[in-house]
């Protein structure tokens, strides 16, 4: 009989143990109490969020592949499809920087190229704590360079990302690593076992003892215990990913394959029941014949273990000498390990004994689905309010003053220390350099070009759920349609805390309601993604993040835009307007240290229309720049459009707030308020009108506020000088931000 | 003409050399893997950039025991122009075709971004179309750029004039700041006492289309294009 200590150890509940005893019939043997364990965490049941997911839209004519693969898919003309997916490593990351940002790189490429496609760019969203806070460098430094260790040396080029500090994240870093590949659409593999007899296959790294019980452990709240947990980290080795990503390509040209599985969380387990769940068959495996690192291992600790750079194959009877062969090339070994079968069941025999027999089902369709108890937190309400009037008595700041801070600010300042660490060039794609907008890759041999973002904000989130995480969705997209590229497709990295407390899974149910509706909205159907709960530390959640990805085709690639102002004398143009909605903004929370009040609105049929004005716009080549208004306004997106131009400066002169919103703060939320849907674009002088009546032509409001020349940086608002600052003084506080305090110690 | 781009298993910029030998410049390259024993008849030899066995002990250092190392420095023994990539180039200094060594650069981290170098021979056959003090902008990608030869390894290589690129400010001045990786002399790129086998730290096929940037690689490439054509 198994005791509550086994069980609780295994993150099952009670009642969850009775299911298997009646799946089974009889009580589990310990291989097959491990195994249920990991396919029923949360981590790869979903089976708290699976009734929310099922309800976002995931439909399209572009879409090849929605979710329910290893990634999604959308078609990018020319018979190509682009293949991609988010993922999350945020405990392991917490606990082992390095390897756990490595090797959730190495996931996410695995996925990709598991699906026929060569993986061509990764971008990646990372949170953490204050930059001053203890251990926030020491996890950031060891995120970056393990990012940058594995794709560097694999040979795929980190084109961009996000990095955001708020205090929620010290205790938790978010890391989440995007993806993107492409296949031929004919061509594109899937992870099914079918054929009663067709050969199973091993390949990759041996298996050791390293990340058994991962799955179970991202399933988890942190404490001061989360230390020990270190042995449940595996270890990445680029090296012999690199090996299997150009074997497996070389295999699948072959056509000798029936499907194809990396073996990442609940490694063996996993891709054995879902591969044979998928293609309705059974698999049966013998552990005996699976290589080993390490010696006296026992069927359960086979099947859980997560070591890395493993794939699982099913190959057509008949074909076996082709497929080793392309292995025999690369150095790797493929091992038979056993054979599908027709029954539906998992088997696995330990030197021709069975120590675990389940029906598929059982593990995958049939695990348990909770809905659980939803319950708006308490702390909505006062987070809510804003006394704008009450925070100006407390002190002000000038408008220059003002910038500068939030030019400073960590989560504005430039990345450029981190993604300098990262070959972001490799492959001969990166049209636009990270830290220009979204990340943009040419598809040779075509015109075209990909644009890819992934965004989120923290601070929205957790002031509502619902609209911050529709906000992130819209912005994905803009940074996409800034790019010049139509967005067509999103995937979705959802961050929350543990699901078992009614109020974060309200949260959650809100988040998902508004991702759902901002993507119907914007044509972004999501075609997979992932969800991480239980980021919580000592019983405090992190801020409810929704990070985004969003994917975008560019007809032409010479037609990409980025965010830097190109000419002295181009006109500047503001497209949207804003109503100084200063809520949850980084203004008040670097300048006050207040996280308050309602996220900017969003109408998202404006939205719709201000993206499809941009690609219009970028298409008919009537554009210089174009940079999206997010974190610190439109004063610090025409600073950041100002950067990294050779001190290029602009004159610029914009409205005070009309009447409503008039309150002792006014020029600063003129300034600094983050009302959503608006961008900063440039343009010739002759083709300003053109610009203003396609706008109009769409209904969005575009009107003239500036010119770009100088070396000052000028904003005017209602008629008043408000910023008058030299750019190359306001760009050396942003470009050393973070690079300054990294500085010291390399000196 | 055609090139001969060596593939190791941890290669990464061989696709990158053959699209820029193939697509940009109308020339013939084919992939030789690092078993093979010979060079299918090549004109030139690129030893392309990535992290040839995975670089786990020491950037370079198995690849020379590849079979195909063996012919590579028969080629660049006959005089066959002959040129290492980032990887290559610390894959050419493991094979003892160049002199001296990489360590981990300065900054102790890795690094990636446009430098500028300045050309300082010509008479070599990836430089033969470029003038003495012009400065190219180039991307580097490499944690392990610095380089390093004792010093009188390096008098004897400024004495024979081997030194062909120097990392430099966009003036063409030799500065420290401008040196990305500590590298002695602000040695970006090097040959043999014969010429014909450079090495270099920046990627000149990173910078072969205007679309990606900058077209200051093409001359390198171009430089043994037309010295293999017009002979």
């Amino acid at each position: 009989m198994i005791d509550d200590q086994t069980l609780d150890r295994h993150g099952l509940k009670p009642d969850e143990y009775d299911r298997i005893v009646g799946f089974l019939g009889r009580e589990p043997s310990p291989a097959e109490l491990g195994i249920f364990s990991v396919m029923w965490s949360e981590h790869c049941s979903y089976k708290s969020s699976r009734v929310h997911l099922k309800t976002l839209p995931t439909e399209g004519p572009q879409v090849l592949q929605g979710p329910g693969e290893n990634a999604g898919a959308i078609d990018i003309g020319d018979g190509l499809a682009a293949v991609f997916k988010i993922e999350s490593h945020n405990h392991p990351s917490f606990i082992e920087p390095y390897q756990g940002a490595a090797t959730g790189v190495g996931g996410i490429i695995r996925d990709i190229f598991t699906m026929g496609a060569r993986p061509i760019a990764l971008m990646n969203s990372l949170r953490f704590g204050p930059l001053e806070a203890p251990g926030t460098r020491r996890v950031l430094q060891g995120v970056v360079a393990g990012i940058a260790g594995y794709g560097n040396s694999i040979g795929i080029p980190t084109i961009g990302g996000e990095i955001a500090f708020e205090p929620s994240y010290a205790g938790n870093p978010l890391v989440n690593v995007f993806c993107l590949g492409i296949a031929r659409a004919a061509d594109v593999i899937k992870g099914v076992a079918s054929g009663t007899g067709n050969p199973v296959y091993y390949v990759g790294a041996k298996t050791g003892r390293d990340g058994i019980h991962g799955a179970t452990m991202a399933s988890a709240e942190f404490d001061d215990k989360s230390a020990e947990k270190r042995p449940a980290v595996q270890v990445g080795d680029p090296f012999m990913e690199k090996l299997l990503l150009e074997a497996c390509l070389e295999v699948m040209r072959t056509d000798a394959l029936v499907g194809i599985q990396d073996m990442g969380a609940a490694g063996l387990t996993c891709s054995t029941t879902e591969m044979g769940s998928r293609g309705g068959a059974g698999i049966e495996i013998d552990v005996s014949l699976v290589p080993q690192r390490e010696s006296g291992m026992t069927p359960y600790e086979i099947m859980l273990s997560e070591s890395q750079e493993r794939m699982l194959l099913v190959v057509k009877k008949g074909r076996e000498a082709e497929v080793e062969r392309v292995f025999e090339k690369w150095d790797l070994h493929a091992a038979r390990i056993g054979h599908v079968t027709g029954d539906g069941l998992l088997r696995v025999k330990e030197q021709g004994r069975v120590v675990a027999e389940i029906p598929n089902r059982a593990l995958t369709d049939e695990c348990p689905v909770y809905h659980r108890p939803m319950e708006k937190p308490a702390y909505l309400d006062e987070a809510q309010a804003l006394d704008l009037d009450d925070l100006a008595r407390r002190t002000t700041v000038a408008a220059n003053d003002g910038l500068i801070a939030l030019l400073g600010s960590p989560t504005v300042a430039s990345k450029r220390w981190a993604y300098r660490q990262y070959d972001h060039m490799v492959q001969t794609n990166t049209i636009n350099l990270p830290g220009l907008g979204a990340g943009v890759v040419r598809i040779k041999g075509t015109n075209r070009a990909l644009a890819m973002s992934v965004d989120g904000n923290g601070r929205y989130g957790y002031l509502d759920p619902r609209r911050g995480a529709m906000l992130a969705v819209a912005e994905a997209a803009r940074n996409v349609a800034c790019a010049g590229a139509r967005p067509l497709g999103a995937t979705n990295c959802l961050n929350f805390g543990n699901p078992e407390r009614p109020s974060i899974m309200w949260q959650f149910g809100q988040a998902v309601e508004g991702i759902g509706e901002a993507c119907r909205a914007l044509g972004v159907p999501i075609t997979g993604g992932n969800v991480s709960l239980y980021n919580e530390t000592d019983g405090r959640a992190i801020y409810p993040t929704s990070v985004i990805g969003v994917v975008g085709l560019l007809e032409q690639a010479e037609h990409v835009l980025t965010r830097c102002f190109e000419d002295s004398g181009d006109v500047i143009i503001l497209i949207g307007e804003g109503t100084g909605e200063l809520g949850g903004s980084e203004f008040l929370k670097a300048v006050y240290g207040v996280v308050a009040g309602q996220p900017p609105a969003l109408d998202l049929a404006r939205e719709r229309a201000i993206q499809d004005l941009l690609v219009e716009l970028a298409g008919a080549g009537l554009l210089r720049s174009a940079h999206d208004c997010s974190d610190g306004g439109i004063a610090v997106a025409i600073a950041e459009c100002c950067f990294e131009t050779a001190g290029r400066g602009a004159d610029v002169a914009i409205d005070a707030l009309g009447a409503p919103t008039v309150s002792s703060l006014s020029e600063a939320a003129a300034l600094f308020g983050e009302s959503a849907s608006r961008v900063i674009v440039s343009a010739r002088p002759a083709l300003v009108t053109e610009v203003l009546q396609r706008a109009a032509a769409l209904g969005v409001p575009a009107r003239i506020i500036g010119e770009v020349g100088g070396a000052r940086l000028r904003i005017a608002v209602g008629g008043r000088m408000a910023v008058d600052l030299s750019v190359a003084d306001a760009e050396q506080v942003w470009a050393s931000a973070i690079e300054g305090r990294f500085a010291k110690q390399v000196a | 003409m055609t090139f001969a781009v060596i593939v190791f298993p941890g290669s990464n910029c061989d696709q990158d050399a053959h699209h820029a030998t193939t697509a940009v410049l109308g020339q013939m390259a084919e992939f030789v893997w690092h078993k093979e024993v010979d060079l299918h008849g090549a004109d030139a030899v690129i030893v392309p950039g990535g992290f040839a066995h995975g670089d786990y002990l020491r950037t370079g250092a198995m690849a020379r025991f590849s079979p195909i190392m063996g012919a590579v420095k028969t080629f660049a023994d006959r005089g066959g122009p002959v040129i290492g990539i980032c990887n290559g180039f610390q894959v050419l200094l493991e094979a003892g075709l160049l002199p001296g060594a990489m360590l981990r650069n300065r900054g102790l981290t890795y690094r990636c971004e446009y430098i500028q170098v300045r050309v300082e021979q010509t008479d070599t056959p990836f430089t033969a179309g470029a003038h003495v003090g012009q400065v190219l902008r180039l991307p580097i990608g490499h944690g392990e750029g610095n380089y390093y030869a004792p010093p009188d390894e390096l008098e004897r290589l400024e004495a024979r004039r081997q030194v062909v690129l120097r990392y430099c400010a966009p003036n063409g001045a030799i500065d420290d700041d401008a040196n990305p990786n500590g590298s002695v002399h602000a040695i970006a790129g090097l040959c043999n006492e014969q010429r014909n086998v450079v090495g270099m730290m920046p990627h000149p096929e990173r910078a072969c289309e205007r679309l990606l940037g900058s077209v200051d690689g093409l001359v390198i490439l171009e430089s043994v294009v037309k010295a293999l054509t017009s002979a």
